[in-house]
């Protein structure tokens, strides 16, 4: 058995070629670096993605905060994991990289902003 | 008059990089002006991963790649900042004038660096017909709303137009609850990156039609539906082809155009096609002391790129000014 996948770990979206014995991956070939090696295999037995989204923020500068998850998270938390970040309201001054939720979902990785945000500036 | 060595218009990646490397090549008195109240141009809204790779060896969002940058300019000691001013008038002979709120303001350069970026290409340059209903958003824009004021655009879309931001946005859609029915691009492949394709479109399972176009947007208020036919190589429809869609949303994501009205206005040759700058090399204009960098000059899919060529239109105008060329 072989699967066909496209290596999204960097622009060049390299064609992967993953031959696979029941669900185990035997080889990968189609990959310019090793990278896509690791990703046709995590894809394969363990799809992960980076989350990011904005959730919203009061009386600072900016009205909805960017943030990620600071490593990937099962594909399948993609979803849920918009539903918490729903819950989310920042409303003291942050820096980039704060963390807004440790453990973020039980994934191991957390929640974290993508900029500062800070106090309106008075008019 | 305030007089100045440098003017960068301009606060995204291209100009905040031109006014760091002008710096740092020695350059004492930098004005810095955007008209958002905060630095990062578009990077602000592309809250993607996907940029740094190539600069940093990380994969960052655009949030972050802007913010390394702002850290560095706001420690810049000769690079003055001025947010909120919008330049609207620039001479030949590089007399810049912005409106600041409350205040219109002049300035005298002696070097001037255009880095307006890009605006969307609208559904007014392509033709789509049909009733023109609410509902219709140019991709950029319904990126902006999404990711910065938190609005939601509708129930159901389709998205006209496989670019990057076309696809990234179906994958926003996608994970904000609404159910993107499909993307349309009237070209043979995918105009975004493969990568996009497989994480934005595959990974939701949003079908892509290749070959096809929109013949026809219908709704009275509202968009309610749009007819899909496919094309032929010379992008005729081939008849009996068509099929409905229902939605409430189209998002247009057909591309992105240089914004170089400024440059336009002091006289600069400008391609009427392209609507970028002419002139023999990457970030140069056909006036002596006035450059164009980043999306301004030609659009680019990379910020990494636009980060290296905009450090290198920074080097030119501290060169100009050392040496008058
Ligand atoms: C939706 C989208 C998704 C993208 N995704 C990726 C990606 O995944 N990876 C990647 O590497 N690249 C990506 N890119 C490309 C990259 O982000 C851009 O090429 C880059 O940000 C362009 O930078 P810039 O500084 O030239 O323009 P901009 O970021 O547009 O900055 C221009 C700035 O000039 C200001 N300005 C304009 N006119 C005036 C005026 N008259 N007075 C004062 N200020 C003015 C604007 O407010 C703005 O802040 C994406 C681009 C877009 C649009
Ligand atoms: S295999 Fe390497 S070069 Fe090819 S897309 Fe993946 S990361 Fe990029």
């Amino acid at each position: 058995m072989s699967r066909k996948l496209i290596c999204i770990e960097c622009p060049q979206g390299c064609s992967l070629e993953v031959a696979l014995e029941g669900n185990k991956v035997v080889s990968v070939t189609g990959n310019t670096c090793p990278r896509g090696d690791k990703y046709a295999r995590s894809e394969i037995e363990n799809p992960v993605r980076t989350f990011t989204s904005s959730v919203l923020a009061e009386e600072l500068d900016i009205k909805m905060l960017p943030v990620r998850t600071s490593g990937p998270i099962p594909k399948a938390g993609l979803l849920p994991a918009m539903r918490e970040v729903k819950k989310i309201l920042v409303s003291a001054p942050v820096e980039t990289g704060a963390v807004l939720a440790e453990n973020f979902m039980g994934t191991g990785v957390n929640l974290v902003a993508c900029r500062p945000a800070n106090k309106p500036p008075m008019e | 008059m305030d007089e100045r060595e440098l003017v960068v218009v301009g606060g995204g990646p291209a100009g905040m990089a031109a006014a760091l490397a002008a710096g740092a090549a020695g350059v004492k008195d930098i004005l810095l002006l955007e008209r958002d109240q905060h630095l990062g141009g578009i990077l602000n809204q592309c809250i993607h991963p996907g940029f740094g790779l190539h600069r940093f060896k990380e994969e960052l969002t655009g949030p972050e790649y802007a913010d390394r940058f702002v850290k560095q300019v706001t420690k810049t000691p000769s690079i003055e900042v001025s947010l909120r001013s919008f330049v609207v008038k620039l001479t030949s002979n590089m007399k810049i004038s912005y409106l600041r709120p409350g205040a219109l303001e002049e300035v005298q350069a002696k070097s001037v660096i255009l880095a307006t970026g890009c605006r969307e290409r609208t559904r007014e340059m392509i033709p789509i017909p049909g009733t023109r209903p609410s509902g219709i958003y140019p991709a950029g824009l319904a990126q902006k709303m999404i990711n910065m004021e938190g609005w939601i655009p509708g129930k159901e879309a389709v998205i006209v137009g496989s670019g990057d931001i076309g696809l990234i946005m179906a994958r926003r859609m996608a994970l904000e609850g609404m159910k993107v029915k499909a993307v349309i691009e009237i070209q043979k492949q995918s105009r975004g990156l493969a990568r996009n394709v497989a994480q934005c479109l595959d990974d939701y399972g949003i079908p892509l039609y290749l070959s096809h176009k929109i013949a026809r947007i219908e709704g009275a208020d509202r968009v309610e539906k749009v007819v899909v036919a496919a094309v032929d190589d010379a992008f005729c429809e081939k008849p009996g082809t068509r099929f409905e869609l229902s939605c409430d949303t189209v998002l247009i994501s057909v591309g992105l155009i240089p914004e170089n009205e400024l440059l336009e206005m002091a006289g600069a040759q400008v391609d009427r096609k392209t609507n970028t700058p002419v002139a023999a090399e990457v970030n140069r204009t056909s006036i002596r002391g006035m450059f164009a960098c980043g999306n301004a000059c030609k659009v680019y899919d990379l910020v990494d790129s636009v980060t290296r060529d905009s450090e290198k239109a920074g080097q030119m105008a501290a060169q100009f000014l050392k040496e008058g060329k």
